[in-house]
C-alpha cells in the first residue's frame, strides 16, 4: 500500500501469473465502445494537462539551451547556436561555479546531518516511549512550514545585533557576527535552517520503515546473542534499505530545488548563489535571456536526472518485468 | 517494570525534551519576539525579559499587510487546484491500476517522473507557454495565462498530479478487482465503477493527500514569484515578501507576520495530525 512497503507489488496476494494477466488484457479489450471513450478521456484530459505544462516545458528548456534567444519576436527569430551557451557557463560565467559547488555542498550537507540525525530520533522513538507522539510531534512540526518561511523565521535568530544566536553567544554588542551576511559562512547558516526543516521529515519516513520491520528478526538476533548495535547494524538497518533509496532521493530532489529560503534572504546572492536562482534570475531578472537560463536548467536536470533514473528503475523494474 | 526508574531510560526522556526545546526554539522565539511592543524591544533589545505582552503585533500585521486579501489570493488558488488534482489524479490512477493497456507502466513512469523535475527545469518555457496563451478578459486581466491565478491553479495540478497519481495507483492495485467486477455484471460503467466503487474505498489515501497538497499548494512561494507579476495577485507566502520590505526594521511586525501566515498549515496540521503522516509516507517520493 505504500511506497515504502513493496510499491511494484502487483494486485492482490499472490503474484499474478500469465493466465490471469491474459484475462484481464481480454477484459480490457472486451470493453464496451463507450467505456472505452470515457477511458480514454478519464486517462486523456489529465495525461495532456501533465504533458503540456510540465514535460513540454522540460523539453523545451532542452531545446532552448541551444539557441540564443531574448524572448523577443516569434519562434522563427530564435538564432541556434549550438553549445555556445553551455561553454559560455563553464568557462566565462562567474556566477556558475560558486553555485555549483553551493549546491554540492547543500547536497552533501543534507545527506549526512538530516539522514543521520532523523535516523538516530527515529530509532530512539520506535519503541514504548511514554510521550512519544508529543516528541514526535515536536520533531516533525517544522516540516509544515515553507521554506520561505523558515528564512523568514531564522532571520529572527541570525540577525547580528537583534538576533538570538548573538545574543546567546553574548557577541552581539561587542563583535557581532552577521551570519547571513558574511559570504564565507551564510551557507552553513542557511544549511542549518534547511536542516532543521529537513531532519523532522527524514525521522518520519524512517519512523515508518522501522516500524515495517518484522520484530521476529530483532528477537532471534537478541536469542543469538546480539547486542541492541549487532542487531541494528546487521538486522534492522539491512532491512531499511528501499527506506534508504527514499531518503536519498527526497533529499537529492529537496537540496536541487532549494531556492524559497536563499531568496528571501537575500536573492540568492553574495555567498548563497544556487543553480536554481541563477535560473530564475534569467526569467524574473533584468535580463531575458531565455537560452542562457535553459542551459542552466539543463545542467540542474542532468545532475537530478541520475537520481531520478535510478529511483524509477527501482520502483518499476517489478512491474515492467510481470 | 514500567514504573521502575531506570538511568537509561531517564537519559532517554532528558535527550528527547532537549532536542524537542531545540527544534521548538524557533518557532518558540518568533513568538515572543511577536508578542513584545517595538518600543520594548528597541529599549531593551530582543534578548531580555518583556516588559508587557501584547497582540498588537498581530493585528498590525493583519491590517498593515492586508492579509485578508492575500488569505483570499491563496484560497482561491489552493482549493480548486486540490480538488482538480485529487479528481484528475485519481481518474489516471484508476486508468492504470484496474486496466490494462499497452502504454500502462509508461504513463505512470511519465507522471512519477514529472513530480521528481526540478521546478527551475520547467519554469523559462513555462513562462514563454502562459505569455503566449491568451484567455478571454473575464478570466484574466493580463489577457494570457501569464499573471492570473487560473495559471497558478493550472500548473500546481499538472506538476502535483505526478505525485498522486503514484500514490492513488499504488492504493488502488489493493483493492480487490473482484469489486469492480461485481458492479461490472450489475450494469455499471467505467465511469460509475470509479466514482461509485473505487473512489470510495479510496477515501483514506485521499484525506492524506488532501492535507498534504493542502500544505505543498499553500506553501508555494517559486511558480507564484514566476507567474504572477501583479503585486496584488500574489497569494500569501510570496506576499510575506512584501512585509519584510515595507517593515524592515521591525522585527516584531514581521515574527508575527510569519506566525500568521503559518497558521493554517499548523491548524491543518494540529487538527490532521494522522492524515498528515499518512501522507508523507504514502508516498515518500516527494521532495
Amino acid at each position: 500500500m505504500t511506497a515504502l512497503e513493496s510499491p511494484a507489488k502487483p494486485a492482490g496476494t499472490s503474484a499474478p501469473s500469465p493466465t490471469s494477466r491474459r484475462g484481464r488484457r481480454r477484459r480490457a479489450t472486451a470493453l464496451a465502445p463507450r467505456d472505452k471513450l470515457v477511458l480514454g478521456l478519464m486517462l486523456g484530459v489529465p495525461s495532456l494537462l501533465h504533458l503540456a505544462l510540465v514535460w513540454v516545458p522540460a523539453l523545451g528548456s532542452v531545446g532552448l539551451s541551444f539557441s540564443s534567444w531574448d524572448g523577443i519576436g516569434g519562434f522563427a527569430d530564435i538564432e541556434w547556436v549550438g553549445f555556445r551557451n553551455y561553454v559560455d557557463i563553464f568557462t566565462r560565467y562567474p556566477r556558475f561555479w560558486p553555485a555549483l559547488q553551493h549546491n554540492l555542498i547543500w547536497l552533501l550537507f543534507l545527506l549526512v546531518v538530516p539522514t543521520v540525525a532523523g535516523l538516530l530520533l527515529a530509532v530512539l522513538l520506535d519503541r514504548q516511549l511514554r510521550f512519544g507522539r508529543i516528541y514526535q510531534s515536536a520533531l516533525y512540526l517544522p516540516m509544515v512550514l515553507s521554506l520561505a518561511l523558515v528564512g523568514f523565521i531564522w532571520q529572527l535568530i541570525y540577525q547580528p545585533e537583534h538576533g538570538l544566536l548573538n545574543n546567546v553567544l553574548g557577541t552581539a554588542s561587542t563583535d557581532p557576527v552577521n551570519w547571513l551576511g558574511d559570504p564565507d559562512i551564510n551557507l552553513y547558516a542557511v544549511l542549518v535552517a534547511a536542516g532543521w526543516r529537513h531532519t523532522g521529515y527524514v525521522m518520519l519516513l524512517y519512523l515508518a520503515g522501522l516500524k515495517s520491520v518484522d520484530p521476529a528478526l530483532k528477537e532471534a538476533a537478541a536469542l543469538d546473542g546480539a547486542n541492541a548495535w549487532q542487531t541494528f547494524f546487521r538486522v534492522t538497518f539491512p532491512v531499511l534499505r528501499p527506506v534508504n533509496v527514499v531518503v536519498l532521493v527526497v533529499t537529492v530532489i529537496e537540496g536541487l530545488r532549494a531556492f524559497d529560503i536563499v531568496y528571501v534572504i537575500n536573492k540568492g546572492r553574495n555567498g548563497l548563489e544556487l543553480l536554481s536562482v541563477l535560473v530564475t534570475d534569467n526569467i524574473i531578472g533584468e535580463s531575458s535571456r531565455i537560452g542562457w537560463g535553459s542551459a542552466l536548467a539543463v545542467v540542474l536536470l542532468l545532475i537530478s536526472l541520475g537520481f531520478i533514473v535510478t529511483y524509477l528503475f527501482q520502483v518499476f523494474r517489478e512491474e515492467e518485468r510481470t | 517494570m514500567r514504573f521502575a526508574v531506570r538511568p537509561a531510560r531517564v537519559a532517554l526522556h532528558v535527550f528527547l525534551v532537549l532536542t524537542c526545546l531545540t527544534t521548538l526554539a524557533p518557532l518558540l522565539w518568533a513568538l515572543y519576539a511577536s508578542l513584545r511592543t517595538y518600543d520594548d524591544t528597541a529599549r531593551n533589545g530582543y534578548f531580555s525579559v518583556a516588559e508587557s505582552l501584547t497582540f498588537d503585533n498581530f493585528t498590525a500585521a493583519w491590517t498593515q499587510a492586508d492579509l485578508p486579501h492575500y488569505y483570499l489570493n491563496t484560497l482561491l488558488v489552493t482549493l480548486p487546484a486540490l480538488v482538480l488534482v485529487l479528481l484528475l489524479s485519481s481518474m489516471v490512477a484508476y486508468g492504470v491500476s484496474r486496466y490494462s493497456f499497452r502504454f500502462n507502466v509508461a504513463l505512470l513512469v511519465l507522471f512519477t517522473a514529472g513530480n521528481l523535475l526540478p521546478q527551475q527545469v520547467i519554469v523559462t518555457p513555462l513562462y514563454r507557454l502562459y505569455l503566449l496563451t491568451p484567455l478571454p478578459s473575464w478570466l484574466s486581466d493580463s489577457g494570457v495565462l501569464l499573471d492570473s491565478q487560473l495559471g497558478l491553479v493550472l500548473i500546481h495540478v499538472a506538476f502535483q498530479s505526478g505525485f498522486c497519481v503514484f500514490v492513488l495507483s499504488n492504493y488502488m492495485k489493493t483493492i480487490p478487482h473482484e469489486l469492480g467486477e461485481a458492479a461490472r455484471v450489475d450494469g455499471a460503467g467505467v465511469f460509475r465503477q470509479y466514482w461509485q466503487v473505487i473512489l470510495p474505498l479510496c477515501r483514506p489515501a485521499l484525506a492524506a493527500l488532501a492535507t498534504l497538497e493542502f500544505t505543498w499548494i499553500y506553501n508555494d512561494f517559486l511558480w507564484a514569484l514566476v507567474l504572477i507579476q501583479t503585486g496584488d495577485k500574489m497569494p500569501i507566502t510570496s506576499a510575506l515578501q512584501n512585509l519584510k520590505g515595507t517593515f524592515f526594521v521591525d522585527n516584531n511586525l514581521v515574527a508575527a507576520g510569519s506566525l500568521l501566515v503559518a497558521l493554517p498549515t499548523l491548524v491543518v496540521f494540529f487538527t490532521l495530525q494522522r492524515q498528515f503522516i499518512g501522507g508523507l509516507t504514502l508516498g515518500s517520493t516527494k521532495g
